[in-house]
């Protein structure tokens, strides 16, 4: 059995006391910042990623990943507690947990949705553990058009995922593209757009990226807008475990939530976030006659969600894992710290680094498992620490984030750069223009430029080798398809009908 | 010609212009042909296709109707300009002033940008934040850090 074998091999890396630490280590960390409110997965990656910088690949990785599911976790504990979804995945089980907090039943709430994404977070373990070697078979098979056309299929997914304007959306993926272009020219050396200042001819870092959009654009937001009446749920949270009934009616949910989570997880684009929107929705049609209607705290509404997203959240390891190639924005921090570690995502990850594919693998179990025994007793802690006014907490973020940026390369030059990305940030949130895309086509761009390039040097220029060959062919077909499927008039209705549920 | 609204037709603008100035950009370097696509070809392409994409969004800007005119609404001034100067600020300081001395000016600034502004909450967060990021970052991740001012290491 070459699965237990790798699982094995896998357990014996993370159970090592120093990754068991990190593990442990991240998800504390990513639980306790993600429950602040506004502080998402991708905010508290990018402002902790300074920390990896000492340490060697696989702990940098193992706490990465924790930091990224307890993020995720504490995201959820906010919505269910103070309405305040920590990120967007978790906007859909304020809608009912909330209501729950609010009739007392936030213990029931919250460890329905632990259990739930514990479960789904199993599940999503063993899929990944199955089903990355044969991706990583077929990811050998491909050649550059091959490569080009699942990027372009990834960048779509993105783009019709995400909320909002479609055409601005991809419009931002296409500027993140270029932005990606302001550096040396892998193939000529030729320094492109760095008007003679020898440090944009390496490029701009990711991270820079990253703080100045997600960091400091948020806080310039946030401090914009009159303080906002926050309505904290200061009562005790009463009664930990939800009745018998609870169990019943939400073991479905959960079931089905994981299963969706699942699938959606591992499409380009799909990740948790529409995951949590698209059980929600499957949990209201499926469910006859609830005890408690939906809206005004139903456990399925809770309990789906919360499982699907974690699931997806899992499973979005796949492309980034066996294709290199990441789904969405958080998996693209993943990458970059990867290369900042010195591995070059991709198939060959698992072969030429076995304990660290495998070890990271069994580390995301043995971080669900910390998760669940974190959270349930400390509920009460994550309460107080949500006490903290803003006034405290926007000072602190800012010297994290200006201490990350300069420790990158040791160097003033990224500082400013990210101080001008900040002022960027601002302007896309005026003008509602989603940053996520933006940082998946940075991220994206020289990979893909260096394919398409490749793939038409040896077509001989010839652009119908994109068509030509099968797998690409269907690839791009695909990305027309959800193209397509979008711009529907039905389709788009329901979109935007969901998207407005967020608010 | 009646602005619809206002948020797409500022961001169909900044497309467009962005789009236009990175693929004018790219014509200084050599485009190559499909066969051997020289280090202009993608650049162009792309910056061609961002400009019309930011097209579509004027277009729509300008022709279909939106609630109340999207307007973009008040620009919070000060927190933008206070935030990124607070940030310049630091990257021009820490090399000459080290952690122990930016920090507290860094939070000093920061703090100007929210609405309330009180002493006692500056050097409170001045004296937890810089211990911290010095147990931290330097300390703990012993990263390469100044941590005091030039004039003292000399």
């Amino acid at each position: 059995m070459d699965l237990l074998n790798n699982l094995s091999l896998g357990f014996q890396t993370a159970l090592t006391l120093q990754n068991l630490a990190y593990a442990f280590f991240g998800t504390v960390l990513g639980t306790l910042i993600g429950v602040l409110p506004g502080l998402g997965p991708v905010a508290t990656i990018a402002m902790l990623l300074p920390s990896i910088y000492t340490l060697d690949a696989t702990p940098a990785l193992i706490m990465l990943a924790g930091i990224y599911y307890g993020a995720q976790y504490g995201g959820s504990t906010t919505a269910i507690l103070i309405n305040v979804p920590g990120e967007s995945s978790s906007v859909v089980t304020a809608i009912d947990g909330y209501q729950m907090a609010r009739r007392g039943r936030a213990g029931a709430a919250l460890a329905a949705a632990g259990l739930g994404s514990f479960f789904a977070g199993c599940v999503g373990t063993i899929i990944i553990a199955a089903f990355a070697p044969p991706l990583t078979e077929l990811a050998f098979k491909f050649g550059s058009a091959e490569y080009f056309s699942l990027m372009v299929l990834g960048l779509v997914g993105a783009v019709v995922l995400a909320s909002g304007s479609l055409i601005k959306a991809i419009a931002m993926i296409v500027l993140g593209l270029l932005l990606g272009q302001i550096n040396t020219d892998v193939i000529t050396g030729t320094a492109r757009f760095s008007f003679d200042i020898p440090e944009l001819t390496d490029g701009i870092g990711f991270v820079v990226i990253a703080m100045g959009v997600f960091g400091f654009g948020e806080i310039i937001a946030n401090l914009g807008q009159p303080a906002e009446q926050r309505e904290v749920f200061t009562k005790e949270v009463k009664g930990l475990w939800p009745t018998r009934e609870d169990f019943k009616e939400a073991f479905p949910s959960v079931l089905r939530g994981t299963a969706l989570g699942s699938i959606l997880g591992v499409l380009p684009g799909g990740g948790a976030l529409l995951a949590s929107f698209a059980s929600y929705t499957l949990e209201k049609k499926v469910t006859r006659n609830p005890r408690v209607p939906f809206g005004k705290g139903a456990i399925q509404g809770v309990a789906g969600p919360e499982s699907a997203n974690n699931a997806g959240a899992q499973t979005s390891f796949i492309p980034m894992l066996t294709l290199g190639i990441p789904p969405n924005a958080v998996m693209a921090l993943m990458v970059g710290a990867m290369t900042i570690k010195g591995i070059q995502p991709g198939p060959q990850v698992m072969t030429g680094n076995p304990e660290l594919f495998w070890g990271l693998i069994a580390s995301m179990w043995i971080g669900n498992l910390m998760l669940i025994v974190l959270n349930l007793p400390l509920i009460g802690i994550w309460i107080k620490l949500l006490t903290v006014p803003y006034r405290f907490l926007f000072p602190a973020i800012v010297v994290f984030c200006c201490i990350g940026t300069y420790s990158l390369n040791n160097n003033s030059f990224d500082v400013y750069m990210t101080a001008g990305f900040a002022l960027l940030g601002y302007t896309f949130y005026k003008l509602s223009c989603e940053p996520a895309p933006l940082l998946l086509g940075f991220i994206l761009g020289p990979m893909m430029e260096e394919n398409l390039r490749r793939a038409l040097l040896l077509a001989r220029g010839d652009w119908s080798t994109f068509l030509t060959r099968p797998l690409s062919a269907g690839l791009l077909i695909a990305a027309a398809l959800m193209i397509v499927v979008v711009m529907l008039p039905s389709i788009k209705s329901k979109r935007e009908e969901a998207f407005q549920e967020e608010g | 010609m009646k602005i619809k609204s206002q948020r797409d037709f500022a961001s169909g603008l900044m497309f467009l212009v962005v789009g236009v100035a990175f693929a004018w950009g790219a014509t200084d370097y050599s485009f190559g042909t499909s066969a051997r696509p020289g280090p202009g070809y993608f650049p162009f392409g792309l910056g061609i296709l961002l400009a019309v994409l930011g097209g579509f969004v004027l277009f729509k800007a300008l022709t279909l109707e939106s609630e109340g005119g999207d307007p973009i609404g008040a620009i919070a001034w000060r927190p933008l300009l206070v935030i990124v100067a607070a940030v310049a600020m630091f990257g021009i300081a820490l090399p000459r002033l080290g952690l122990v001395c930016t920090l507290p000016l860094l939070i000093l600034m920061a703090a100007l940008a929210g609405p309330e502004f009180k002493w006692r909450d500056v050097l409170i967060s001045s004296a937890v934040l810089t211990a911290g990021s010095w147990a931290l970052f330097i300390w703990g991740l012993k990263l390469t850090i100044p941590v005091w001012p030039l004039f003292i290491n000399g």
